[in-house]
């Protein structure tokens, strides 16, 4: 079952979904200082509003592969927050029986892996095999803008328009590459990028969930109208280190980005006592999921191999 | 006169009939051309919607082809040269490999990736090797690699079949060679024993009273042959040949029967000696048993030459075996 799926044109709806990636990420961070969490992780707090956003416009059925940074994607796919808590904690109730953790996960239509580039041909193959099985899904694929640097999303690029895929990129540049600046890291336009391959883009440079979603919905219609592929480039900021504590921001630039908070943008269209109801529902749906999810057991390794 | 070519040709043609899911990607593979060894032939003209001709882009290939297989096709890439496999090795070591394991046995990855590996045809340093030795030993991806005397076409059939990602290795000298007949031509002093069905081993016999035991597989199987026969012929040493299908996940019983008899191992391959197939197979041999002899026999660490007479020098030779055999048993 589907676990508080985005809905468009719901304003609350789409703020209860990034406030369960925001609290939902807040305790996970919080964890590794109880060594309930072990490893690491690649928190999504800050880009809330782009999973919500684009997650309140596609088909529950929709084939998603989606990147380190997933658990934001995963939970406004509507993944059920206890089975990712139990995946992080390494429980065998966990998404993936404990095997996969943080960056490789599986549910349903949703899955992700740990290795920039190497998923988008991936994804395109997705594409092709639900194009020929005329299923009316379409693909969607988490790229960022570290992932510009990978030859395998350019040779997916082209495949993809050659074979006119159904598949959208979604581009979310958060302007850093683990430490490294876009500006270090990436030349020449973006949008170009996509452009060079005949794939219409839409690019939007906002935190507010409501213009990602107008924006994500039509590149999605482009998509389901068997056009080809298209590909969503959205400007964003994490506020969170790029894994655990790998931060070199200067103090000045993590404040400065605050600004940009999608929950208060979003929150802003909600009346106070909404936003009040809304965390204590999540609080209760959070602090459940983790508990829970402390309490299974780990795996053993079956002896048979 | 039926070519290994001509078998692994039919399998894809029989296997494009049968099932509607199989697919073929890769790099010029459509007819007239019918890919680089042929090996494609015939089968973008009768299932032109499911032949799909790629750009250079061996990544993709094998990751569209991987996207594909877990959702539920059964596709089959071509790489041009076995060489290109470095270009691919991302795909098959992070992905296809690892989704079935890593997603808790909630998927299956029916991906098979044929390429022709091999040298002897002076096509140099970059067109020439055998590189899947650098494939054994990684945790779900099966090698395979076809050669004259099990069926090619069920050996592809068997991996077009498999749930799990196959590198199905063909050596390209391998592809004209004649497929070969039990108690035929020079099989006729060999009792030949198939163990397994799917991915099968081959054991060579024609005494009680062999010497040592020499193991192979693909192209070098024409190599052992050649050497087992000069043995006999020259110096009156009996060898016996196990001959394997399956290179990867490493399956050594059809081994260990003949090493009990002759207490002498002698492997033999293409790729370069260090850290090789027969490396493995040679500890995981003595492992087992106490007290074994072993040597292999291998092409030199070197990149291999265009020249014929650098490559002939760096490549195993049938004399290198015969040598190495009788040092092996002096």
């Amino acid at each position: 079952m589907r676990y508080n799926v985005p809905v468009m044109d719901d304003n609350l709806a789409l703020y209860k979904t990034m406030l369960l990636i925001r609290r939902f990420e807040e305790r996970l961070l919080s964890e590794f200082s109880t060594g309930k969490v072990v490893g690491t992780t690649h928190a999504y707090i800050g880009q809330e509003a782009d999973a919500a956003g684009i997650f309140s416009v596609t088909e529950p059925d929709d084939v998603v592969f989606s990147n380190h940074r997933c658990h934001g994607h995963f939970l406004a796919y509507g993944g059920e927050p206890y089975r990712l808590a139990a995946e992080l904690m390494g429980k065998t109730t966990g998404l993936v029986g404990g095997r996969g953790g943080s960056q490789h996960i599986h549910w349903r239509n949703f899955y992700s892996n740990g290795i920039q580039g190497g998923i988008a041909p991936v994804a395109v193959g997705m594409a092709l095999a639900e194009k020929v099985h005329a299923t009316g899904k379409i693909a969607l694929v988490f790229i960022g803008d570290g992932t510009l640097g990978e030859g395998a999303l350019y040779e997916s690029l082209n495949i993809a328009a050659l074979w006119k895929l159904p598949i959208l990129f979604v581009l979310e540049d958060n302007h850093y590459a683990q430490t490294t600046p876009v500006e270090k890291g990436v030349t020449g336009s973006i949008s170009g990028r996509f452009a060079a391959f005949g794939i219409p883009f839409w690019e939007r440079d906002t935190t507010d969930v409501l213009d990602i979603q107008s924006a994500a919905d039509e590149t999605v219609r482009s998509v389901r109208s068997g056009a080809g592929p298209a590909s969503l480039i959205l400007h964003t900021y994490r506020f969170s280190a790029h894994s655990k504590g790998d931060d070199p921001r200067s103090p000045e630039e993590l404040a400065y980005i605050r600004q940009f908070d999608p929950l208060t943008v979003h929150g802003a269209r909600l009346t106070a006592e909404e936003c009040t109801k809304a965390e204590s529902e999540i609080a209760v749906v959070i602090n459940d999921a983790y508990i829970r999810a402390d309490a299974d057991p780990f795996p053993v390794l079956s002896a048979e191999r | 006169m039926v070519t290994v070519l001509d078998r692994l040709n039919y399998a894809l043609h029989h296997a494009m009939e049968t099932d509607d899911r199989v697919y073929i990607l890769g790099e010029d593979i459509l007819d007239p051309y019918g890919g680089a060894f042929k090996v494609t032939r015939g089968l973008s003209t009768k299932f032109p919607a499911r032949v799909l001709t790629t750009p250079i882009s061996e990544a993709a290939i094998v990751g569209v082809a991987n996207g594909m297989a877990l959702r539920g096709l059964h596709p089959v890439a071509e790489i041009m040269f076995g060489d290109f496999v470095t270009l691919i090795a991302d795909q098959l070591v992070n992905h296809a490999s690892k989704f079935r394991w890593m997603y808790n046995d909630q998927v299956c990855v029916p991906l098979v990736v044929r390429t022709p590996m091999g040298g002897r045809r002076g096509y140099g340093p970059t067109h020439s090797q055998s590189l899947e030795k650098m494939f054994l030993g990684v945790p779900g991806l099966k090698v395979v690699a076809p050669n004259a005397l099990g069926d090619p076409a069920e050996l592809l059939a068997a991996a077009i079949a498999d749930d799990d990602p196959v590198l199905f290795v063909e050596h390209k000298v391998l592809y004209t060679r004649p497929l070969l007949e039990p108690g035929k031509g020079d099989l006729i002093d060999f009792q030949v024993e198939q163990i397994g069905d799917a991915y099968p081993a081959f054991t060579l016999r024609s005494t009680d009273s062999a010497r040592l035991t020499i193991a192979c597989y693909g192209y070098n199987f024409e190599l052992a042959r050649a050497a087992a026969l000069d043995l006999l012929m020259e110096h009156e040493i009996f060898a016996e040949i196990i001959l394997f299908s399956q290179l990867s996940p490493f399956d050594l019983e059809p081994l260990f029967p003949s090493l009990a008899r002759t207490r002498k191992l002698l492997t033999v391959e293409e790729g370069t000696l260090s850290l090789g197939w027969g490396a493995e197979v040679a500890v995981r041999a003595v492992e087992r048993m106490d007290g074994l002899r072993v040597r292999r026999v291998a092409a030199l660490d070197l990149p291999i030459a265009n020249a014929k007479s650098l490559e002939d020098a760096i490549l195993p030779s049938v004399q290198d075996i015969v040598n190495t055999a009788l040092f092996l048993i002096s």
